[in-house]
């Protein structure tokens, strides 16, 4: 039995939401987690600034889309729903308590005067960043390589504690990271601090290579743990994971070559997010759980489906101009975030404001770069051959 | 349709126990969430339509409270979506498909919320004083509706509509019917309603605290008028409202209802129960009014009210004397909370003042405290008296609870954060507000808030500082 069209299209606005949260969320987290290694609080105090100055106002409208996942899940494949959360009831318990940590020492951060208290809440924020993306990566693993059974009796330990699900939970810290650095490099230079510019561009560019290294690895571990995915990866998906290779390689060459343009660097990093998404979904169809739970017998009935289109529909008219505004608002720097330090400092950089125009003077070793990309490139490109030639595998 | 009555082998009080302080904690947080932005905006229209600066730094400092407790909020929402699913997989899992379409139009309202919070709590330097006070609008209205989805989810538990069965799954879903069920229009009216007074006597509250020392000054009269105006109003439609869905629920859910006026056997002349313990079919210590109950639920003393014998044992809820007791709870300080608004209405009627006595401001002071005493005491009643169904006549709680391990160990831990998270809710405001105090009104500016407004503004780029405190303000209004 082949999906109903209905069917189809709420799983692929699933996956539409999934990248968003991926996204944004995901940058939210990666900020956290740049927080947690920015050094002590002198050496990490630029850092944390601009890190919380590019979070605040937005935080809470980005943690929405994960809200929207869990909704579209329990309506619309309400038995899948069920299954992950008995089964995995512990990484989502965790990633649960990570993300009311994070919240709470993010709010708590800024009212408490004190450097101790300060550092306390802070460390909070910031460690809660890392667990929570990991456990829901471990999740996703779970389900990726189709150990969660459709009719779980209770925790199903083996499921999310397997090299492949572990691997996708440290994937996703590592991918959080990448988003977020390349966000921020450009949340810098708007804000004209050259330094921090330069500082995140290197942490891009190094949680870009851990991400794909980590990528390819998970990659290979599928081969073994979950064929199906595997073999669909490599075939109807490949387009995808080729866009996504290709367009995280786009974004490491833009940063060595320092080409900071605010939206194509921030497109194409979101293309290597959501394709890999996208091909993630697409490598599982037709199956919720692989080889386990189809989409038509894992689904609600086409009512239910059509409502949740109907939402959907209703999201893109009114939630999509308003997540826009409050993006356009706060790009034009017209929602003013609050200050992490005392007063006495406000007034310093309210002196010491009057910032140099956004790097412009930074251009002269463009040449030398492009002959290093063109390289590099090349060594990708061969790279790539070497993953995706079909392997003759024994058994 | 009923299921098989067959008790789950997995025992649900701790899931209960951890939905019910999941639940009675987010509400706190959630009715600020519905009502605060319609106090803080009031405030802002006085400010900027009469030119009214203490009006605008109210509104200003509400904001910044609201900010801490939507932030709050938003965390403590997450945490009910999660454990619908971590601690009710078999509720989810056979309904989802019905009780999920509610909680999606819920996350539209959600989102729009957020987007509107992040935009008004920020947006107080730079956007014009008219343009602000628009960006709450949304926040209002998404406010409203969101209440009514996500109450609708709850109704839909009592009174399951809108689907069919086959073979125990469901099979079809008329969204409209599932959404409108009989309970929604009821349920969602009480407690937005319940939301405003919550909303308005806790801040009408903390005013009136200010009040009683003494500090009689424009900006804590105003404080305390504007949101008490607001709980004022709702707090007569809120008894008017009870005393209607007290009828609907006799007709509706008659087991709840006996559970709440103690009618143990179906009878005429049923009576009214004031107070008093239920132990094994005697009601001890309390005042019963002859026939007082039959009157109430059909005005006529010969009505005949349903009681729990009407159903076998096993389908009664537990604890009826708690569930009594807070419905009396509830019913009472409705009514001291309707009478203390009328009276100040009346003064406000002939004297145009706020009334100045302690036999008033201490009730006041208080009402925010009630309003959250009675709240959490409907949803005892509301969900206590459907035990043990989880919806009603449909699935029971033991049918729906996870067979997972390990809910004592969520429980403990959620129980330990929530105390934390509400030391921070309360302490927080209060922190601020002494501040505030301490350094004078033109150090407002310089307040440090986790998601509030900015206390400098910082360019992005460039542009010459912009003037600060009493000025800036000024130049705003």
């Amino acid at each position: 039995m082949n999906p109903s069209p209905e069917t189809i299209a709420v799983a692929a606005i699933l996956f539409v939401v999934l990248a968003a949260y991926a996204l944004f969320g995901g940058a939210d987290f990666g900020g956290g987690i740049w927080d947690l290694v920015a050094g002590g609080p002198e050496r990490g105090a630029d850092a944390r600034e601009l890190i919380d100055e590019s979070i605040t106002p937005v935080w809470e409208a980005n943690h929405v889309w994960l809200v929207f996942i869990l909704v579209l899940l329990w309506t619309a494949f309400p038995p899948a729903f069920a299954a992950i959360m008995t089964a995995l009831f512990i990484p989502l318990s965790l990633s649960l308590l990570g993300i009311v940590l994070r919240g709470v020492g993010f709010a708590f951060r800024h009212t408490a005067r004190r450097l101790r208290v300060q550092q306390l809440t802070g460390a909070t924020f910031a460690s809660s960043s890392l667990i929570t993306p990991f456990f829901m990566g471990t999740v996703v693993g779970a389900v990726a390589t189709g150990q969660v059974p459709v009719h779980p009796t209770g925790n199903v330990l083996a499921a999310w504690t397997s090299a492949t699900s572990i691997m996708t939970g440290l994937l996703f810290v590592a991918a959080c990271a990448y988003v977020s650095a390349v966000f921020l490099v450009l949340e810098a230079r708007q804000r004209g601090r050259r330094e921090l510019v330069r500082y995140f561009a290197l942490r891009a560019t190094a949680a870009g290579a851990v991400t794909g290294g980590l990528a390819g690895a998970t990659f290979a571990e599928l081969s073994a743990t979950s064929p199906y995915v595997f073999h669909r990866l490599t075939g109807i998906a490949l387009p995808l994971v080729a866009i996504s290779i290709a367009a995280g390689i786009a974004v490491l060459g833009m940063l060595w070559l320092r080409w900071y343009h605010p939206l194509i660097l921030r497109a194409t990093a979101a293309v290597a997010v959501a394709t890999v998404v996208w091909g993630w979904g697409l490598a599982q169809y037709p199956y919720l759980f692989p080889t386990t739970l189809t989409l038509p017998s894992g689904s609600a009935p086409s009512a239910s489906l059509d409502a949740e289109f109907v939402v959907a529909g209703l999201a893109v008219v009114l939630v999509v101009p308003g997540f826009a505004l409050l993006y356009y608002l706060q790009q034009r720097g017209l929602l003013t975030e609050s200050e992490s330090d005392a007063d006495v400092r406000v007034a310093a950089h309210l002196n010491a404001a009057a910032p140099a125009p956004a790097a412009v003077a930074e251009r002269q070793p463009v040449g030398a770069r492009i002959g290093v990309a063109a390289v590099l490139t090349a060594l990708a490109v061969r790279a790539i051959r070497n993953v995706f030639t079909p392997r003759t595998r024994r058994g | 349709m009923t299921h098989v009555l067959a008790t789950g082998a997995v025992n649900p009080v701790p899931a209960r126990s951890q939905m019910g302080s999941s639940l009675g904690f987010h509400i706190i947080l959630a009715c600020f969430g519905v009502a605060f932005a319609a106090v803080t905006m009031t405030a802002e229209w006085i400010g900027i339509k009469r030119d009214d600066p203490v009006a605008m730094l109210l509104a200003r400092r509400w904001s910044k409270v609201m900010a801490v407790l939507v932030a709050v909020g938003a965390v403590s929402g997450t945490v009910l979506s999660y454990e619908m699913g971590l601690l009710w997989p078999g509720l989810m899992g056979r309904y989802g498909a019905a009780i999920g379409l509610p909680f999606s139009l819920e996350g539209i309202f959600f989102f729009l919320e957020a987007i509107f919070v992040g935009v008004y709590l920020y947006g107080w330097r730079r956007l014009s004083p008219w343009a602000h006070w628009w960006t709450g609008m949304p926040i209002v209205v998404s406010g409203i509706l969101g209440a009514i989805s996500v109450v609708a989810a709850n109704s839909w538990m009592n009174s399951p509509a809108g689907y069919t069965l086959t073979n125990g799954k469901i099979s079809s879903v008329d969204p409209v019917s599932v959404f409108f069920n009989a309970s929604t229009p009821y349920e969602a009216t009480h407690m937005i309603l319940a939301a405003y007074m919550v909303c308005g006597f806790v801040v009408a509250g903390v005013y009136a605290v200010g009040l009683l020392r003494g500090r009689r000054d424009r900006y804590h009269r105003l404080g305390f008028g504007v949101p008490f105006t607001i709980a004022g109003i709702a707090a007569p439609l809120q008894v008017m409202m009870g005393d209607v869905i007290a009828r609907f629920v006799a007709h509706n859910q008659p087991v709840k209802f006996a559970a709440m006026e103690y009618v143990s056997n179906t009878t005429s002349d049923a009576a009214e129960w004031l107070g008093g313990i239920f132990i094994n079919g005697h009601v001890y210590f309390g005042t019963s009014i002859p026939a007082f109950d039959s009157i109430l639920v059909g005005f006529n003393p010969h009505t005949k009210v349903i009681g729990w014998d009407s159903v076998p044992v096993s389908q009664r809820p537990p604890l009826v004397t708690l569930i009594h007791l807070s419905f009396d709870l509830m019913v009472g300080i409705g009514v001291l909370l309707f009478v203390l608004a009328a009276w100040q209405g009346w003064w406000w009627w002939f004297h145009r003042r706020i009334l100045m006595t302690a036999w008033f401001l201490v009730p006041a002071a208080l009402s925010g405290v009630l309003a959250v005493t009675a709240m959490e005491a409907g949803w005892v009643v509301t969900e206590v008296g459907r035990q043990p169904w989880i919806v009603y006549k449909v699935l029971l709680v033991s049918q729906a609870v996870t067979p997972s391990g390990g809910v004592t160990v969520t429980l403990s831990v959620i129980l330990v954060l929530y105390a934390i998270l509400t030391v921070a809710s309360i302490g927080i405001p209060m922190v601020m507000s002494r501040r505030w105090r301490r350094e004078g009104p033109a150090e407002e500016d310089a307040e440090q808030v986790p998601y509030g407004p900015s206390s400098a503004p910082v360019s992005a780029g460039a542009g010459p500082a912009e003037p600060r405190g009493r000025a800036g303000r000024a130049e705003r209004s």
